[in-house]
């Protein structure tokens, strides 16, 4: 069952306008503009899609809260800073498919009565942006962007926005201030982005992945869509798989498809003996081989005290020290912390500190309680995600993996030998 | 005033929103942010050089010395991390001989880290520009710059000496 990526693993399929014609692409579009934003906007409430970005919120409404806004010019957003270490699926949809991408931001401006689409792109994705580049002006060639299109009354173009290298700009506000020449730090919420986002406006802000199911949505039905995969949070999802797997890669499946499945049979199975899974990227909460029976969507991988995030699949096995990668996630967040509130800022160097501590054999035991009350204010009084949930991943690691931490501070050395003294 | 900042300006409307692609477009013609370019960007936009300066470094894009001629960066992204890039960032600091954030004296080779490009299913990774180097091994990094170096001395040569 694949929905983003059919396209893409069809024979002698190519990112070419032609290409995406032939297989039905702009057929949505066509569609949408001879029906009333009002129904479209049922249909995706209907299909139950939920933000594949991290946040899980449903598309439907607030993509409904964004139409209701009666301010305009109203702005679509695209979501395309995918920053999270381990995720790469949305540059693969890009470098791809790309028109999959255009037609689904023409659909939103179409519901949402915008007509200017910004996508904001990662710096580091040169191909991704010259791709997308090149979609734009033949998508405007062949009318399917720009003024009238397909001959309606329904004008839509979008612009290419490169980010500069901040992966708290892939937090949706952060990301709105960074596309108006500003650092990128989060904003308070509310006001929502749906009625105060680029430039004070309404913006339907979204990911790319999200964008990319909603031309089969219009073709195929809300209810359609909301058959697929896990009731609660239907379709599929793409899953990045890296580590230690043997066929890393991205894997588009059913939400709810077991975890132990997506390792095994997709993923070609560990190499060596597993010993924890980072089911959401660096910001959620360690699995271990107890809990590979979870079934992969939001809500069920949030019941076994993770988070599926944006699916970034991390596989480690035992010749890992988890003190070692938990310093590590903590390193990330001290660095990419953007200092605006002060649990994050100086809890992200605190962890940071403490860990280093440990692995240099100059931790103290009463850190590991300490973190664990730092993750709860953090998560309580900070101001965007990343401080939320910057302490998931260790906290996590000392909940399951206590003996490890102890042994680095009582006997100050690691068994393994990868923390160096 | 530098005479590519100039035309870059032309280009350029007198926008606060345009300061990030305007930076972006100065590092890509100059090799880095001079603080001669800052402050000229700063008067192009009427805004003032403090706030042109806490943009560029808030973003890890932006340099402040020139790059080398191999900008090289070392992912240490989670994934990279999980499949040895420690280990690459060992062995390259040891075979250029400099530590991570700085350049090489012949200006050849410079060495940054990053976090994640994207690549992960490729790790561990070392990027030079726009080439990915993939799932690299601490003899690997010798063998590539070995080869950049060599390219590096070949580019040198007048084209028609025997
Ligand atoms: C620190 C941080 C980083 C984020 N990075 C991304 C990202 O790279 N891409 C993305 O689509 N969403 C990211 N998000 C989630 C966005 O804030 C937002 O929820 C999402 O883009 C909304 O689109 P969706 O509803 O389609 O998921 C991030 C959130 C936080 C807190
Ligand atoms: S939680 Fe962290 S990243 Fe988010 S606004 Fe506060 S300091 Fe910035
Ligand atoms: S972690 Fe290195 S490319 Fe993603």
């Amino acid at each position: 069952m694949e929905i983003i990526l059919r396209n893409i693993h069809k024979q002698g399929y190519s990112p070419d306008i032609s290409s995406y014609i032939t297989e039905g692409g702009y057929k949505a579009l066509e569609q949408s503009l001879e029906v009333k934003p009002g129904h479209l906007l049922s249909e995706i409430k209907l299909s139950k899609l939920v933000g594949r970005g991290g946040a899980a919120f449903p598309t439907g409404l607030k993509w409904e809260l964004a139409h209701n806004a009666e301010e305009y010019p109203k702005y679509v957003v695209c979501n395309a800073d995918e920053g999270e270490p381990g995720t790469f699926k949305d540059r693969i949809i890009m470098e791809r498919d790309p028109h999959l991408l255009l037609e689904a931001m023409a659909i939103c401006g179409r519901i949402i009565g915008s007509t200017q689409g910004i996508i904001y792109i990662r710096g580091e994705y040169f191909d991704a942006y010259e791709i997308l580049k090149k979609a734009i002006l033949d998508a405007e060639k062949r009318k399917f962007l720009g003024r009238n299109i397909l001959g309606s009354d329904f004008s839509f173009n979008i612009r290419l926005y490169r980010g500069a290298g901040a992966y708290v700009c892939g937090e949706e506000t952060a990301l709105l201030d960074s596309l108006e020449g500003k650092k990128g730090q989060s904003r308070v919420k509310p006001p929502f982005p749906t009625f105060t986002g680029y430039e004070d406006k309404p913006t339907a802000l979204n990911n790319v992945e999200t964008l990319s199911n909603i031309p089969e949505i219009v073709l195929k039905g809300g209810e359609w869509f909301s058959k697929i995969g896990s009731p609660l949070s239907p379709g599929t999802k793409l899953y990045c798989l890296s580590g230690n797997i043997h066929k890393p890669g991205v894997y588009e499946l059913p939400t709810g498809t077991p975890l132990s499945e997506l390792l095994g049979k997709y993923g070609g199975g560990v190499e060596g003996k597993l010993k924890a899974v980072l089911p959401g990227g660096v910001s959620s909460s360690f699995l271990t081989d107890r809990e590979l029976s979870v079934n992969m969507d939001y809500p069920s991988v949030a019941k076994a005290g993770s988070a599926l995030g944006s699916g970034a699949v991390i596989v480690i096995n035992d010749t890992h020290c988890m003190v070692d990668i938990a310093k590590r996630c903590t390193e990330f967040f001290a660095h990419e912390s953007c200092g605006m509130c002060t649990p994050c800022r100086e809890g992200t160097k605190r962890a940071k500190e403490m860990l280093t501590g440990i692995t240099q054999g100059s931790g103290e035991l009463s850190s590991l309680e300490l973190l664990r009350d730092m993750r709860k204010v953090m998560y309580d009084t900070s101001r965007c995600g990343l401080g939320q949930s910057a302490l998931n991943a260790v906290v996590s690691a000392i909940e399951k993996f206590r003996d490890e931490f102890e042994e680095h501070i009582a006997a100050k050395k690691c068994n393994l030998g990868i923390c160096s003294g | 005033m530098v005479e590519p900042l100039e035309q870059i300006f032309a280009s350029c409307k007198v926008e606060r929103k345009e300061l990030i692609p305007l930076l972006q477009e100065i590092q890509e013609k100059l090799g880095y942010l001079s603080d001669d370019a800052m402050k000229a960007a700063a008067e192009f936009l009427h805004i003032p050089p403090s706030a042109v300066y806490g943009v560029a470094t808030f973003y890890n894009q932006f340099r402040f010395v020139p790059a080398g001629k191999h900008p090289l960066k070392i992912c240490l992204g989670t994934a990279c991390h999980i499949q040895g890039s420690k280990l690459i960032m060992e062995a390259m600091e040891r075979e250029l001989d400099i530590k991570a954030g700085n350049v090489t004296p012949d200006h050849e080779f410079s060495l940054d880290r990053v976090a994640c490009v994207g690549c992960c299913a490729l790790a561990p990774v070392i990027i030079d520009k726009k080439t990915v180097y993939p799932r690299m091994t601490p003899f690997k990094v010798e063998e590539v710059l070995a080869l950049l170096k060599e390219e590096n001395a070949h580019g040198r040569l007048p084209t028609n000496e025997p």
